[in-house]
């Protein structure tokens, strides 16, 4: 492994970003498996984790608030990497390349692809959904402020925020196995120059433009 | 709560089937509350505390006869009054004993995450079991009648058990008993339905037209019926539902949408596993890191950077 250790490495998140990064992922798995102990009977033994059906009701609220608090630091930092534009709608389009590992075929990716954009959309979106329809079933507090058709509507709509999201997740733990270094890289911070070079190659040369200034970007 | 855990047809978050080996020889009860008979006497509230053993807060008076204003986890009953002017002018003062309706169809048990913490007896009997509840409050979004309360001080739920620990062994419910004009009876549906069929006669034959009988068929019918006056505007009752059923949003919430769901997760995970056993890993190789190491030495010469002549198709 003497050349691994040689070779040079490339920055890709600071301790702080994912520190804050696997805040709001422990706070997903919490969150997910409180909830998903309330929404189907076949999972309800999931509550035992918690404590009991009752903790985990008590629970699941204030682990919903921890997530959303969490992730809106990540939100803030990786805001405006994460607009879509042309060439992550056409990288979408071509999906049946991105999943055959045909990535030659596609556009130069930024700092993120299409995807990752896509799942930050999602995630956005559905903790909006989920923190407004969950302050309204939150019974301990402000479901009594709340008419019981929207509570009804709130609750319907917290199901199928959390669904999605679960679903969506469930992509990004397996995107973080499937392409590798991805793990490292949260873990860690860094990727190899090739791994940038490969899967992000509009970020490899706007970050070693970066390093050498003299440099015009092609 | 209750004695018998035999002859149990539904049971809240559960999905094999229920201890159901005893059978009610007569067939399902009801309580059936004639609002025509009803003199607003409250005994009903009085008998209810009194037999479950619950004392309410002291409230203050609203203004009105409702008293306690609304039910309350240990005020399970409540005599609702409703001032109606008539056609004719006149007044008529409605008085409509509230409480659960115990549904065929349960939007409470339906919504319910908690398993055993709702149960319907094969009597028809709708109980909560509250050492099984979680303070959840999807109770209140299933029920279509408004009905179960929280407890602000232990968060569980309560509401009309039907007495199902006297009707258990064989006694009718304490309302019915403190009744003192017999709007209150009890006893078979079938029987409920006949005493409610010669009521409604009756009625017709001294001026109201539209008197029936209260059994909504949007929830499957219900093991509390009411013999009302004005059948066709329940509404008018302190707000009776005209056509009362489980919401669609609960039914979408609650019901094909879980198993789908859940299905739908459980999909995607397996698309996962199956994409690395079929495709595998996307990996960066020599060739990869090579291309990199040039794009950098082209960086710092200041060319720009072309792409890279070992790519692979």
């Amino acid at each position: 492994m003497s050349d691994t250790e040689a070779r040079p490495t490339v920055e890709r998140y600071g301790a702080g970003e994912r520190t804050n990064h696997w805040l709001v992922a422990l706070g997903f798995v919490l969150a997910a498996l409180s909830g998903l102990a309330l929404f189907h009977p076949a999972l309800f033994w999931l509550s035992s984790l918690f404590g009991s059906g009752t903790w985990t009701s008590i629970l699941h609220p204030f682990i919903g608030l921890f997530m959303l608090v969490v992730f809106l630091p990540l939100a803030a930092s990786v805001w405006d990497d994460n607009r879509m534009r042309p060439a992550d709608w056409q990288w979408l389009r071509q999906f049946k390349d991105v999943v055959n590992n045909r990535e030659e075929r596609l556009p130069e990716v930024g700092r993120y692809n299409g995807g990752q954009k896509l799942l930050f959309l999602v995630i956005v979106v559905c903790l909006a959904g989920l923190l407004l329809s969950g302050l309204v079933m939150w019974r301990a507090y402000f479901s009594l402020y709340f008419p019981i058709g929207l509570i009804r509507l709130a609750s319907l709509l917290h199901a199928v925020c959390a669904f999605v999201l679960i679903c969506a997740i469930l992509v990004h733990v397996y995107a973080a196995i499937w392409v590798k270094g991805s793990l490292h890289a949260m873990l860690r911070g860094t990727v190899t120059p090739g791994w940038a070079w490969k899967h992000h190659r509009a970020w490899f040369r706007q970050i070693t433009h970066a390093a050498h200034p003299r440099t015009g970007p092609d | 709560m209750a004695l018998q855990s035999l002859d149990i047809v539904r049971r809240s978050a559960t999905t094999t089937p229920e201890p159901g080996v005893r059978q009610p020889a007569v067939g399902p009860v009801a309580k059936l509350i004639d609002t025509t008979k009803c003199i607003g006497c409250k005994a009903c509230q009085v008998a209810c505390m009194e037999w479950n053993d619950l004392r309410d807060e002291i409230g203050t008076n609203v203004g009105v006869y409702d008293n306690p204003p609304d039910l309350t986890e240990a005020s399970w009953t409540v005599m609702r009054f409703a001032e109606y002017e008539n056609p004719k002018g006149d007044l008529e003062w409605l008085i409509r004993k509230d409480g659960c309706m115990h549904c065929a169809d349960p939007g409470c048990l339906k919504a319910c995450p908690s398993p055993g913490a709702i149960v319907q007896y094969s009597n028809g009997i709708v109980d909560f079991h509250e050492e099984n509840c979680i303070g959840c409050g999807y109770c209140i979004a299933g029920c279509p009648f408004d009905i179960p309360r929280i407890s602000k001080r232990d968060k569980k739920a309560y509401k009309c058990t039907l007495c199902s620990d006297r009707v258990a062994v064989g006694l009718e419910p304490a309302c019915i008993q403190a009744c003192p004009t017999g709007a209150l009876v009890f006893g078979t549906k079938e029987d409920m339905k006949l005493h409610a069929a010669e009521r409604v006669a009756d009625l017709k034959s001294r001026g109201f037209e539209q008197a029936g009988l209260y059994d909504p068929p949007g929830v499957g019918g219900t093991h509390v019926m009411y013999v009302l006056h004005h059948a066709d505007q329940p509404q008018l009752y302190a707000g009776l539902a005209p056509d009362p059923h489980i919401s669609t949003l609960v039914g979408l919430w609650k019901g094909a949408s879980k198993p789908i769901a859940l299905a739908a997760m459980a999909l995607t995970a397996l698309a996962g596993f199956f994409h690395f056993v079929r495709v595998g890993n996307n990996e960066t190789d020599e060739r990869d890191e090579t291309a990199a190491r040039q794009g950098l030495d082209a960086a710092r010469r200041g060319a720009p950077q072309g792409r890279n002549p070992e790519q692979r198709p």
